[in-house]
């Protein structure tokens, strides 16, 4: 069980704002942080790794590892941390970098293996793509059976194909070691995919607490699906209005009446929902 | 012309060995703390660290030799107590080279840490590795070039020293009588033939020195990509 109860304050893009967050997670969990840039994610991050100070306390499974007296240095902390752009260490081939966390030859095999790395585990980390530097990275971040895993958007440099298989790395580890993870994400369908709790930030306050089913599934009431997206343009055709809409890369039109047309203004975000019917997944 | 004496080129460079390695030990540490540090008085040592750059050398080795000299509580103590003669001697001539090849081993060592990935070495101290390890088998492995140039510089920049040496050494054959001093004797005694021969055996060492560190550098940059 992590109890921290931390504050500190932040220069920001946008002024100085004060990081004041208090929560307890279990053992075994896995946290998805979300919010946009600047909310403090990564400094809180930083902080339970020991890597910046703040006041307050942090305690996990008992032991102080932050309180008004002393700061337990981030060697002592065993902790995995995942960073976004992978810091693998440039001057050692694969193998090496996990091995320099814990000689455990064993546990080194048998991680490259799961995240099938095991014929590259003699390359140097410049020779690899990006999503195998991030597995090695996730490998690295675990050959000290951490207690808590930290990962800052760690995937968000690779492309969708990538993510989703690390994706699946990432949650065939998390089974098999029950580390506890926290995990800054901004992607709904990683998150969902992966996390049993989402906490959002906005200005270093907790805003959103919940589970990923609460506070992604957007549907309300009697509504079947429901999507974000920008209106781009609202279109007359005869006597009705046919409003242009980007949802993702996709883009969707949608018949308006023409009260519904003046109520929109177009570049304004809105939700598209169907109630009466059923939808249908058809094949694409 | 006399017959030629390879003995002050022989000094030269054990003066620049021993000047090398002492330089290493003491400015490993502090170009660490340099590069690491967000102490407010960190321009200030910066400032004295590239001193030796910009004085006059004779400035720098008017005060070293009043410094050595037994004038001086630090002279009159190496004098007195360890009865240790520090001017004019190897001794002294090995002092005033650190004061005056510091810059040239600090600048590089702390560009060098500098430039590496900070969270790179977050991850090792993660890894549970203390600041020491971290330097060791993190930091140095990837600075390679700036490491190279630091000791290849001041090496050779000891090597090249005059006005200090000339000053806090004097020219005692076999002591404190450098190449660089042995040319500026011959051109004196108008041996001009000798000031050639030694003069070219220079041009031509420098040279090399300076194309091998930048061959190497060029090479690692290949092998590690263009942000080492």
């Amino acid at each position: 069980m992590i109890h921290l109860d931390v504050k500190k304050k932040l220069h920001g893009s946008s002024g100085d704002i004060e990081l004041n967050v208090n929560i307890g997670i279990q053992e075994g969990e896995f946290l998805a942080l979300a919010g946009v840039s600047g909310s403090g994610k990564t400094t809180l991050l930083r902080i339970l790794a020991g890597l910046e100070d703040a006041r307050g306390t942090i305690s996990v499974s008992g032991i102080p590892w932050l309180d008004a007296s002393k700061k337990l240095p981030p060697q002592h902390r065993k902790i995995g941390f995942v960073f976004q752009d992978y810091a693998l260490f440039a001057n050692m081939s694969v193998e090496q970098n996990l091995l320099y966390v814990k000689k455990d030859k064993e546990l080194a095999d048998h991680l490259l293996q799961i995240t099938q790395l095991g014929e590259l585990k003699n390359r140097m980390p410049n020779t690899l793509s990006g999503g195998q530097k991030q597995r090695v990275s996730l490998c690295r971040a675990l050959m000290n059976r951490p207690k808590v895993l930290l990962m800052d958007e760690p995937l968000s440099a690779l492309d969708p194909q990538m993510r989703t298989k690390l994706q699946h790395d990432i949650l065939s580890l998390h089974k098999e070691f029950k580390t506890t993870t926290i995990m800054v994400s901004h992607d709904p369908s990683e998150i969902y995919r992966l996390a049993n709790r989402v906490i959002v930030l906005e200005h270093g306050n907790i805003i959103q607490n919940g589970t990923p089913k609460e506070m992604l599934l957007k549907t309300k009431g009697s509504q079947k699906f429901t999507f974000k997206g920008e209106l781009l343009d609202i279109i007359k055709a005869d006597v009705i209005f046919i409003a242009v809409v980007a949802i993702g890369q996709q883009i969707v039109e949608v018949v308006l009446d023409a009260n519904e047309a003046k109520s929109f203004k177009i570049g304004q975000n809105v939700n598209v929902g169907t109630k009466a019917f059923s939808p249908s997944i058809s094949h694409c | 012309m006399s017959e030629l004496d390879f003995e002050p080129f022989l000094l030269s460079f054990k003066l620049a060995g021993i000047t090398t390695v002492i330089l290493f030990i003491i400015a490993l540490p502090l170009s660490w703390w340099l590069s690491q540090t967000k102490n407010r008085f960190k321009p200030i040592i910066e400032a004295v660290v590239s001193l030796p750059i910009v004085l006059p050398p004779s400035v720098l080795g008017f005060y070293i030799l009043f410094a050595l000299s037994h004038n001086s509580p630090l002279g009159a103590f190496f004098e007195e107590t360890l009865g240790i003669k520090m001017v004019f001697t190897f001794s002294g001539l090995v002092i005033a080279s650190v004061f005056y090849s510091f810059p040239f081993m600090v600048q590089p060592l702390q560009g060098g840490f500098e430039s590496l990935n900070k969270n790179m070495l977050e991850a090792s101290y993660i890894a549970g590795k203390g600041k020491i390890a971290t330097i060791f088998n993190v930091a140095l492995p990837n600075i390679k070039p700036a490491l190279i140039t630091a000791l290849i510089i001041t090496f050779a920049h000891t090597v090249g020293e005059f006005g200090v040496v000339l000053m806090v050494g004097g020219s005692i054959p076999g002591e404190t009588k450098v190449a660089s001093v042995a040319i500026y004797e011959f051109v004196e005694v108008m041996d001009y033939g000798s000031a050639h021969i030694y003069s070219a055996i220079m041009l031509a060492i420098s040279f090399l020195v300076l194309l091998g560190v930048y061959l190497f550098n060029q090479h690692q940059n290949r092998k590690f990509g263009v942000h080492v």
